[in-house]
């Protein structure tokens, strides 16, 4: 078997760009290159011809129209224009948000800074699985909730909720429903229609696309959702986001969109596969390996596996030349394990041994099985230098020895 | 993040990986940290005639922290307890070129190797 090093197996972090879309993109560099916003000359129709076609790839994958597409530089922006742009826009009708403690910083750092402003949310918990509970949603409602913002799905563990369930709360009640979409979107199918949603945030490079540019879709008919702009300037993006646009980046969401959408099938079939076995192979192969986030509800790609007894930073640094990432403490600045897997009450330590692999376009089967026996190698070498791996063979509780916390 | 060489040797190439009999008179074992902080040392002396003739550890922890256990075994094997409490976290710091977002880790090194002793001075009374 051979394989080429290093090899990459963090899609949910980032895609290369495929091969396909850089060639979409290459001329919007040079001779297209024009202003979509110059009404008045050639270069500036061709731009946005450009664009128009872009918004409909983009928009088709979710079932909306191109017109309910607003182009930003990324997801984090979307997230934000969602949410600051609905709380500033509704806050005469209620200030009142509820959203969920797994959220992707860009959700809970924008609703901590409204918080600070005045506003009151609701942090929803999950449970082991990672899901929220929809009972739980439902008696967060108040008169004065204005917005309900849930991750489509985690960006750490893969688990996807139910969107059309609390898209469908959310509408009887009704209450804006936004999305950060970004794990999910070109993956797992999402209509925004039939799930209720009234705005998403997506993101190009998460699906093979530049890095730089996403969208935030803002539902116009049934209810007609209006946002306060974050970004002023020129009145581009109907108005809900100025500045001049990204034209080739934007063309080559577009393409990466349609081809994400094309490709959807028969893609979430082979990653799916490579996945399960890759699962099959660490689990049955390594004692004590446990996938955290239930995986009845999951995207095809992502897998997160705590090694218990063994600390994560030292396993990724036995898996040179792998890319994957790490719950653990130590792969952060903070020091702390990762909130998201907390949350889902596995405890400290397990958190702190957690890996997560994500399976993408290019990854091939003698990848996978190169990765799983460095895994195994490197977990076996540390767990025989673990001293907790070394209690527990002897048959001491971890719970009843009083550690000294440092 | 960028490991130092020395970090990566030790990391790849532990010394004195293992245990001892910890119930064993001559035997001093000092277990620190906390798996719910991410790093857990033990270290493990034997002495005889006050000198530290061999140690061992083990250690659930980052590479850093891998490193300057290891680091610490090396440096003790041969001497007397009183020049073994007497290492500093800095020293063990310095050697390893340890960033300082790592520097718990030299802390902890220097934790065990002093609770080491402190065990194995009360099972000997703590005459010393």
């Amino acid at each position: 078997m051979t394989v080429e090093t290093p090899i990459y197996m963090d899609y949910a972090a980032t895609c290369p760009v495929d091969e396909r879309v850089v060639q979409a993109m290459l001329p919007y560099f040079t001779h297209k290159f024009g202003n979509a916003a110059s009404r008045t000359h050639q270069f500036g129709w061709v731009a946005e011809e450009a664009v128009d076609t872009a918004r409909k790839q983009v928009a088709s994958v979710i079932n909306a129209s191109a017109k309910e597409i607003t182009f930003t530089s990324g997801a984090t922006e979307a997230n934000n224009l969602a949410i600051k742009g609905v709380a500033e826009y509704l806050q005469g009708k209620g200030r009142h948000i509820i959203t969920c403690v797994t959220e992707h910083k860009a959700v809970i750092d924008t609703c901590k800074y409204l918080e600070r402003h005045g506003a009151e949310v609701t942090w929803l918990g999950v449970g082991t699985d990672g899901m929220i509970d929809l009972d739980e949603l439902e008696r967060s409602f108040r008169p004065d909730t204005v917005l309900v913002s849930i991750m489509t799905a985690n960006n750490e563990t893969g688990v996807v909720q139910k969107i059309a369930e609390i898209g469908a709360l959310c509408r009887a009640r009704k209450v804006l429903f936004h999305t950060d979409a970004v794990q999910a979107f070109g993956k797992i199918p999402l209509d925004v229609e039939a799930m209720n949603i009234d705005l998403m945030s997506i993101s190009a490079h998460k699906i093979y696309g530049p890095k730089g540019v996403g969208a935030l879709y803002v539902r116009r008919r049934r209810p007609r959702v209006r946002i306060a702009p974050q970004i002023h300037g020129g009145g581009h993006e109907r108005g809900n986001r100025s500045g001049t646009l990204a034209v080739p980046l934007l063309v080559g969401f577009g393409a990466a969109a349609e081809i994400a959408a094309q490709d959807m099938a028969a893609e979430t079939e082979r990653i799916l596969g490579l996945r399960e076995y890759m699962r099959e192979r660490l689990t049955s192969e390594i004692p004590e390996a446990i996938v955290n986030g239930t995986l009845a509800h999951h995207l095809p790609g992502t897998l997160n596996i705590s090694f218990a007894y063994v600390e994560g930073e030292s396993l990724l640094m036995g898996l040179k030349e792998i890319a994957v990432s790490s719950g653990s403490a130590c792969t952060s600045a903070s020091l702390e394990p990762s909130y998201v897997l907390r949350a889902m009450g596995l405890n400290d330590e397990l958190a702190h041994s957690s890996l997560r692999m994500t399976i993408g376009r290019f990854t091939t089967r003698d990848e996978v099985d190169y990765v799983v026996d460095r895994i195994r190698e490197n977990v076996e070498r540390l767990r025989a230098m673990s001293p907790l791996w070394e209690m527990v063979q002897d048959g001491i509780d971890l719970e009843s020895i009083e550690w000294t916390a440092h | 993040m960028a490991y130092s060489d020395k970090v990566i040797d030790h990391y790849e190439n532990p010394r004195n990986v293992g245990s001892l009999d910890k119930s064993e008179d001559e035997v001093g074992t000092g277990i620190v940290g906390a798996p719910a902080c991410g790093d857990v040392m033990k270290l493990q002396i034997r002495v005889e005639d006050d000198v530290i003739t061999d140690a061992k550890f083990k250690t659930y922890g980052c590479g850093s922290a891998i490193a300057s256990s290891s680091l610490v075994t090396e440096w003790v094997k041969g001497m007397k307890i009183g020049d073994a409490m007497q290492i500093k976290n800095s020293q063990i710091a310095e050697e390893l070129s340890l960033p300082p977002v790592k520097i718990h880790c030299s802390v902890l090194a220097e934790d065990a190797i002093k609770a080491a002793i402190a065990d194995y001075q009360k099972k000997h009374g703590a005459s010393e």
